[in-house]
Order: C-alpha cells, then sequence, then structure tokens
C-alpha cells in the first residue's frame, strides 16, 4: 500500500474529481460535499472508464398517492454515469444502480495538512 | 508515499480524441492477443449527416438536389430528410455523442476515415462494415422519390469518399427498398465496387420483403454472390410502437419488431426455396429475437403447411442457414442460457460479431472472447472468419492496435 499525493484538497471543488493512474490501475477521486470518495476507474459491465462521465442526480418517477404517475424529478442521490454505455453508479457508495449486487472496488482516501491522498 | 509512475490527470469535456475515449478497449485487445486472429465488424457506424452538404451535392436531380441544399443550410426547422424521435445519448450521459464534435483530425484525410480506424485499432478490428446513421430512418420517408435520390448520393459519395480511400473500411450499401426499381437499379450500379461488400435493406419500412417487385433484385444479388442484409432499428411513429411512453420500450421492441416480422414473410413465404443460394443477414436485432421466433414458427408450422406451401423443411431449418450479427448481445447471468441460443442459430458459423460503434449500446470482441463455453476456434469464427467467408476478405490480419501501459 501506498499514498498518492492526488491534489490540494481546495484545488479540488464539488463535484470535481481527477484520474489517478497507480500500479493497480486507474482510479478515479471524487469531492462530493467535501468528502473524497475513490473508485476503480474500470466499470463492472465491459471495462470502460468508470469514472470519466458525467455527474447526474438519480431519476425518480413521481408516483401520487393514488399510484397514478406524475412525472418525473431528480433525487438527492448523486450518481456518475460510465460514458461508453451508461451504467451509474452511486458516488458515494459505488453501488451499481441498475443491480446493486455490483459495485466498483473502493479504495481509501487520506486528507492531509490540506492535500489529497489515495492509499493504493 | 510513492510518487513514481503515478500520473494524476483532470477530466476534460472540451477535447477528445476517440483512442483515448477506448484506451481499456485496446488494453482488453492486447491482453487477449486479437493481434494475433482476424476480427470484422459486420456492423458499425458514422455520422453522414456531417458531411450531409457533400452527399446532397451528389444528389442526381437538380431539383431535388437544390431542395436539400436549401433545407441543409437553413438547419434546424423542417427538413428534407424528416428525423425519428429519440435521444440515443441518454440525456448526455453517453459523453462521445457530444464531445466527438473537438476530435482533431489530419486534413489530408477523410475526417470520417481517421475516426473509424481509431476505434477499429483500439477495439482490435481488422475490417468494419460502415453504416449511416439518420439514415436508418429513411425507410419511413413518405416520399420514395428522396429515398432513391438519397440512397444513389449517398452510395456514390461512400463509394468515392471512403470505400475507394481506405480497404479497411467496407460496406453493404442502402438499398432504396420503397422503390423496387431503384433498389434494383442500385444492385446494378454498385455491384462489385471496391469495398461494396453486399446490400442492406433497414427495416423499418410498411413494404414487406415478399413483394414480387422485389424477385429480381433478391435473383440479382443471389448471382452476385453477395449477402443481403435488413439492419433493425425503431421507429415511434408506427402504431403498435407508439404504445411505449420510453425510449428504452421503442428501442428494445423496435428493433426486434421489424425484422421478426420481415423474418417472418420471408420465410413463411418461401423466398430461402426460391434463392437458395442468397446469404441473408439481420443485424442489431440481438439473438433472442431469433431463438423465439424458430420455435415460433416451427411450432405453427406443423398445423399449418398449407399455410406455407413453398417450405420443404421447418421454419427453423431455413432460419439456421441464415446468418446473424451478434450486438447487441444480450448477456443473462445464467451463461447457460446463452449457450442455449448459440445452439439454436448454429453460432458457430452462422454468427458474426458486430460492435454497432459508436452507438449508446456498442459491443466490444469481448463479448464473444470472454464467453466459458466457446472453444478458440467458434470464437475466432464469430470474431472474423465467418464474416470474412461472406464478405470475402482475406484471413490474413492488419490492424495495429494502440499500446497503452
Ligand atoms: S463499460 Fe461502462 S457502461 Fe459499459
Amino acid at each position: 500500500m501506498a499514498e498518492i499525493f492526488v491534489a490540494k484538497a481546495s484545488d479540488m471543488q464539488d463535484g470535481e474529481r481527477r484520474i489517478v493512474r497507480t500500479p493497480k490501475g486507474e482510479v478515479g477521486i471524487f469531492n462530493y460535499k467535501g468528502a473524497f470518495h475513490a473508485y476503480a476507474n474500470t466499470c463492472v459491465h465491459s471495462g470502460g472508464p468508470a469514472c470519466e462521465g458525467v455527474l447526474v442526480n438519480k431519476v425518480l418517477d413521481i408516483i401520487a398517492e393514488d399510484r397514478t404517475y406524475q412525472g418525473q424529478t431528480f433525487a438527492d442521490e448523486m450518481h456518475f454515469v460510465c460514458p461508453w454505455h451508461g451504467y451509474e453508479y452511486n458516488i458515494e457508495t459505488g453501488v451499481c444502480a441498475g443491480d446493486p449486487k455490483l459495485r466498483l472496488k473502493k479504495f481509501e482516501t487520506v486528507v492531509r495538512s490540506g492535500d489529497v491522498y489515495l492509499v493504493a | 508515499m510513492d510518487a513514481i509512475n503515478n500520473e494524476v490527470r483532470n477530466l476534460r469535456f472540451d477535447s477528445y480524441d476517440t483512442g483515448e475515449h477506448l484506451k481499456n478497449a485496446a488494453k482488453q485487445a492486447r491482453a487477449r492477443n486479437y493481434q494475433d486472429f482476424l476480427i470484422v465488424d459486420v456492423d458499425s457506424h458514422h455520422y453522414e449527416s456531417e458531411h450531409y452538404k457533400d452527399v446532397f451535392s451528389y444528389i442526381e436531380s437538380p431539383v431535388l438536389r437544390r431542395t436539400a441544399l436549401e433545407s441543409f443550410n437553413r438547419g434546424g426547422r423542417s427538413s428534407f430528410m424528416g428525423s425519428e424521435v429519440g435521444y440515443q445519448d441518454i440525456g448526455g450521459r453517453i459523453t462521445r455523442h457530444w464531445l466527438r464534435k473537438h476530435e482533431k483530425t489530419p486534413a489530408d484525410r477523410h475526417r470520417d476515415i481517421t475516426t473509424t480506424l481509431r476505434w477499429m485499432n483500439a477495439m482490435g478490428v481488422d475490417y468494419a462494415c460502415l453504416f449511416p446513421t439518420p439514415m436508418l430512418f429513411l425507410g419511413t420517408h413518405p416520399q420514395p422519390e428522396i429515398e432513391a435520390a438519397l440512397a444513389q448520393a449517398y452510395n456514390r459519395w461512400l463509394c468515392e469518399r471512403i470505400l475507394q480511400e481506405e480497404k479497411r473500411i467496407v460496406s453493404m450499401l442502402y438499398l432504396p427498398f420503397n422503390d423496387p426499381e431503384a433498389a434494383y437499379r442500385t444492385v446494378q450500379e454498385f455491384g462489385g465496387k471496391p469495398g461494396v461488400v453486399g446490400f442492406m435493406v433497414t427495416a423499418p419500412r410498411y413494404k414487406p420483403v415478399h413483394d414480387n417487385a422485389y424477385m429480381k433484385t433478391y435473383r440479382l444479388i443471389e448471382e452476385m454472390g453477395l449477402p443481403i442484409s435488413f439492419h433493425a432499428a425503431y421507429t415511434w411513429g408506427d402504431q403498435a410502437l407508439q404504445l411505449t411512453n420510453r425510449f428504452i420500450g421503442v428501442h428494445a421492441l423496435g428493433f426486434m419488431w421489424f425484422n421478426m416480422v420481415h423474418m417472418t414473410n420471408w420465410v413463411v413465404n418461401g423466398l430461402p426455396e426460391r434463392f437458395p443460394k442468397l446469404k441473408v443477414m439481420w443485424i442489431e436485432s440481438g439473438l433472442t429475437w431469433a431463438y423465439s421466433l424458430m420455435q415460433r414458427l416451427d411450432h405453427s408450422y406443423m398445423m399449418r403447411t398449407s399455410d406455407c406451401p413453398s417450405l420443404k423443411r421447418k421454419p427453423s431449418e431455413y432460419m439456421q442457414e441464415m446468418f446473424f450479427s451478434s450486438q447487441p448481445m444480450e448477456m443473462p447471468d445464467d451463461p447457460s442460457i446463452l449457450e442455449a441460443t448459440f445452439k439454436m442459430i448454429k453460432a458457430e458459423t452462422q454468427l458474426v460479431w458486430s460492435s454497432d460503434y459508436p452507438h449508446w449500446d456498442f459491443d466490444l470482441p469481448g463479448v464473444i472472447y470472454d464467453l466459458p463455453f466457446l472453444n478458440e476456434q467458434a470464437k475466432r469464427n464469430i470474431l472474423g472468419a465467418n464474416a470474412a467467408k461472406l464478405f470475402n476478405l482475406p484471413l490474413q490480419p492488419v490492424k495495429t492496435i494502440p499500446e497503452y501501459d
């Protein structure tokens, strides 16, 4: 295990990310609401660069009390989307939206003296 | 702390390179030794709409040519070509669809040749059969005259600007099927041209394949020894498909629906008996539809042979002599289900791999190469050798897979 310097925490705004090449493969590190989350940049689907796509909130159907459909909205849950085919992952857990049995390999991060490190 | 060999990069949404986008595919290609054997992609795409101005200039009729070019110049408003409702990029989630405009290509080659070769090399593809994108919906254009004019212009443009320039790119040319005479003339004009490896009918349309008007065209294609293919697509204009309210619905059903109808008509009208040497290929419907339809038709056939007296065998036996492109290949959690489908369609000789790149649901060669129930020879047949036989391509690999550390 080694600690790899990623960035100064102050250089990574909320929603920003870095991709780090490590001996264990590429890892994507996201700053989401001040917390740093790191996942293998290899999609569980076909091995695409899972961490290199857009961030978009989970989409919800609005179903009323009477079970009627009332449109759609965004939930608070944030996803990042693999750009190859659209597999979505929860940014805080790495769990795949389409099948919770699937998740990206998670890596630890450490913030020390204002610097963000990846443990890989 | 380890600072060696660890490159940190920021993500950019203002530049794009196809090779970079697919660098994980290139790593897979190298890890699986794709450089050692032939891979042919029987269904891939470019966006001919980016070259409409050029393509339209090939329209023969001066009146239609002017109308097309004027319509192009206006942009944005209702157009000459018509368009199909749909959002294939999943609301911007498939980033290459909107990033590709930033891709830099050298000025001395056609841009589509450069970008096509980039993804081909990254995936480990030697030859790719290239098809248009918006023109997949042209079969629903209300004016057969415009379909015919566009098909001729596009085919001439493609032959001259792409196929003639790059041997690794081939195509089954667009048949303007709503005008049977124009379809026949298309085969006459283009059969035998460099890079033309067959003819393609876009599936969403409302002319039945068993119409007598097509018989001379099938015969001519059969005599030329080329395949005819039916490329699936959807149309939300179809009354049955209008019952779906989400793109996933119209796409999943539409891409099977039209090919199921055409296949049914093709078989029960005895076309395989009338054209026993004609090679028929079904593109982009996945595989499960064929598995299902073979069983449905066989079951009914035994009771209703009088409905299809031209047949000498069960419908599935004819279907097992046809060719099926693999993408979008269904991937059930239990591989034995997929194995049964492969058995049903005689995959080892009849299945031909396709990527459909750069569309949103593209497949890599790994969908075949990583299957646990295929031996190495079967994998190589499906990934390249079957298509090489069909298209008369050399078996020697010609690609260079880029290296990424
Ligand atoms: S490889 Fe990530 S969605 Fe397919």
